[in-house]
């Protein structure tokens, strides 16, 4: 970082401002235009109904979505969903992580295996799992609750929002067992012999050591993955379709629902503007976080 | 304190296809080494003699294939490292990088739930032996090469261990820090009295340091003795070559008459050459040793060994000149006096005293007319 343009003299600068405008123009068109009209719509009243009585609206979809129930059932299964996906992605990723940070053959077949389940398409997913994993009648659960003598759980409708973090969990997993894998392997020997050495068994050692070296790299997997879990929505719609009822609305498919079932685009975008805000709770920790590792690393 | 024993220990890695041939497969063969109680052992050789595999296997962080190791009698070769009560300070001094010095001295008290006063106060005590008070706030990162290698040594002495391994743990400093560490690493071991093993490729570091020295190559003991005797009567030519800077040279000697010589030098003959030289039937050549401090600039002189050559490079180092000389084909160096009256490309000769050579055997490169207290404190080299 020798040489950042910054550095030079003032009479050699490079005209850096003019060099970053035409990215920041585009991020400017690509993320403001659509936030702005966004926040625009939310203030009307626009129905696709009835596309011509169009006009301001003030406050009234803020009102109508803050005391619409399915409002806040979404937005309570939407933080549901991300802490129990956090959690078992988290937990589940590492364990595998710690099993394939250690040789054993066919290892290189088993981590492709394990990390498969990343490539497949969000709605694919959804359909593997409705069809060939969780139907009563041909899926494989229900085929081995038989064979073992019991009846058969109807997973969509007995059990809906356990039944979506399965899937995304299943899809999520491999995505934290690479980040996590990759931090063990930058994990020095060396300092894992000392410990042994100095006393420590298995648990210490992964307590004192293995944790609190994966400590960064946990807080970007858990940052990571909260912003996508928040926006899950084609499993759902492959699976649920929100429902039984309101059992799996997450607020992703509150907003498409009110789009394009009540046709309320005022209604919609007051819901979006809600997602954004949640949104952006979760990202300022990743920022601040990406940026204090910023400043520690040019300390360093 | 304590007694290590290591008895015909091997390790033997089981060769792996793509990895490296089988030449490497033993790493260690057939050590045999008991220690002194308190004793201060250097192993030594170069890279890839097996020396650190046989340290590791003192820690337990290897497992010996063969052979049998004793702490104070009992066999660990099952005991889990946590459990031998050894300490080591490692090359890349491997301090946690998460913890203030502080706690990287604690912490192998702490794991055993050592009362938090003793703690505080043995960090202490370790902390003022090694001049660190100062640093026991600071995260390792903070800290320079020199810190970071007392801090490991900290966390070592902490402990107050059995045993310390220490492999070549200044190897990652500057050559001026890593001669103060030297002694301070020995005033330490003087002071504290453990039985260490120290791992190094430096013959300075095994010489100044060790009160024994484990010479080793391609996982086998070469010679364990002093480092006086090692200097005094290597068992065979790769010892005399690896002590001593600069290193011995070596001539291809005939045997003629009275004396040995070939192209471009000569040496008469004592009893004790005579001797060495029929040691297990007469031969007619043998490898002439002969260090480059006992080669000396002088004017003819009777009984003395001679050799000539063109001088090719001369080297001032201050209180003393080193000067390469071709004889034959071979290349000797020759420490001399500091200011001397030659330059490159004169014809140079210089004279020995025949008792102060070395005689090797020309096929297995054991020392011939080796004295038999030597021969009996050096270990399987000659057997």
């Amino acid at each position: 970082m020798s040489a950042s343009p910054t550095d030079a003299s003032p009479g050699k600068r490079a005209p850096t401002k003019r060099l970053m405008a035409p990215s920041v123009l585009f991020l400017l068109v690509w993320m403001i235009v659509p936030l702005a009209m966004t926040l625009y719509y939310s203030f009307q009243d626009y129905n696709l109904m009835m596309p011509d009585m169009r006009g301001f609206a003030g406050g009234l979809s803020y009102e109508l979505l803050f005391t619409d129930p399915v409002f806040w059932d979404a937005l309570l299964n939407t933080l549901l969903l991300v802490a129990t996906c956090l959690l078992v992605t988290v937990v589940a990723g590492l364990a595998l992580a710690l099993l394939f940070n250690r040789t054993f053959v066919g290892r290189g077949i088993a981590r492709t295996l394990a990390i498969s389940p990343f490539f497949v398409m969000p709605v694919v997913t959804g359909l593997i799992w409705k069809y060939m994993l969780l139907d009563p009648v041909y899926g494989l659960f229900s085929w081995v609750m038989r064979s073992i003598g019991l009846e058969p759980v109807q997973w969509l409708s007995s059990y809906p929002l356990l039944s979506v973090v399965m899937m995304i969990s299943w899809e999520w997993t491999p995505f934290a067992l690479l980040i996590l894998l990759t931090g063990l392997q930058s994990l020095p020997e060396d300092q894992l012999e000392a410990v042994r050495l100095d006393g420590a068994n298995r648990w210490q050692e992964f307590r004192h050591i293995v944790l609190p070296h994966l400590g960064q790299v946990l807080y970007v997997v858990i940052m990571l993955e909260s912003i996508f879990f928040l926006t899950s929505f084609a499993e759902i719609y492959a699976t649920t379709s929100g429902g039984p009822g309101t059992a799996t609305t997450n607020l992703p498919y509150y907003i498409y629902l009110s789009a394009f079932f009540q046709y309320d685009i005022g209604l919609s975008s007051a819901a979006a503007i809600g997602a954004v805000v949640l949104a952006n709770i979760f990202a300022i920790f990743l920022i601040r976080f990406v940026a204090g590792n910023l400043n520690a690393g040019s300390q360093r | 304190m304590a007694i290590v024993e290591l008895k015909n220990v091997a390790k033997r890695y089981d060769s792996m296809p793509g990895k490296k041939g089988a030449e490497h497969a033993n790493a260690v063969e057939d050590f045999n080494l008991t220690t002194k109680d308190g004793e201060f052992v250097v192993l030594v050789g170069p890279s890839g003699c097996g020396k650190s595999t046989t340290m590791r296997m003192i820690a337990g962080l290897e497992h010996n294939t063969a052979g049998e190791i004793r702490i104070n009698g009992q066999d660990v070769s099952s005991v889990e490292p946590r459990d031998r009560d050894i300490a080591m300070v490692f090359q890349s001094y491997a301090l946690y990088p998460h913890m203030s010095v502080y706690h990287n001295m604690a912490f192998a008290l702490e794991l055993k739930k050592t009362p938090k006063e003793e703690v505080k106060q043995r960090v202490q005590e370790a902390a003022r032996i090694l001049d660190i008070e100062h640093l026991l706030d600071r995260k390792p990162r903070a800290l320079s090469g020199g810190q970071r290698q007392r801090v490991a040594l900290g966390r070592a002495l902490v402990r107050q261990p059995q045993v310390f391994l220490m492999d070549e743990p200044l190897s990652n400093l500057d050559a001026r820090l890593r001669v103060g560490m030297r002694a301070e690493i020995t005033r330490l071991h003087r002071r504290l009295g453990v039985t260490t093993f120290y791992v190094t490729h430096d013959q300075t570091e095994a010489m100044t340091m060790g009160q024994r020295i484990v010479v080793m190559r391609d996982g086998r003991i070469q010679q364990v003795d002093t480092p006086y005797n090692l200097y005094e009567r290597p068992v065979n030519r790769f010892v005399a070559g690896f002590i001593g800077t600069p290193s011995m040279n070596f001539l291809q000697a005939d045997h003629h008459g009275d004396g040995l010589g070939g192209q471009g030098f000569s040496c008469p003959l004592g009893p004790r050459l005579q001797a060495a030289l029929g040691e297990g039937g007469q031969r007619s050549s043998c490898w002439l040793g002969i260090r480059p401090e006992h080669l000396h600039q002088v004017e003819e002189s009777s009984g003395r060994g001679r050799l000539e050559g063109v001088i090719e490079v001369i080297e001032p180092l201050g209180p003393v000149t080193m000067v390469q000389v071709r004889v034959g084909d071979t290349l000797v160096t020759a420490q001399l006096a500091a200011h001397l009256d030659v330059e490159i490309g004169d014809t140079l000769g210089l004279a020995f005293d025949p008792d102060q050579v070395h005689l090797f055997d020309i096929e297995s490169d054991q020392a011939l007319g080796l004295e038999p207290d030597s021969a009996a404190s050096s270990t399987q080299a000659t057997a």
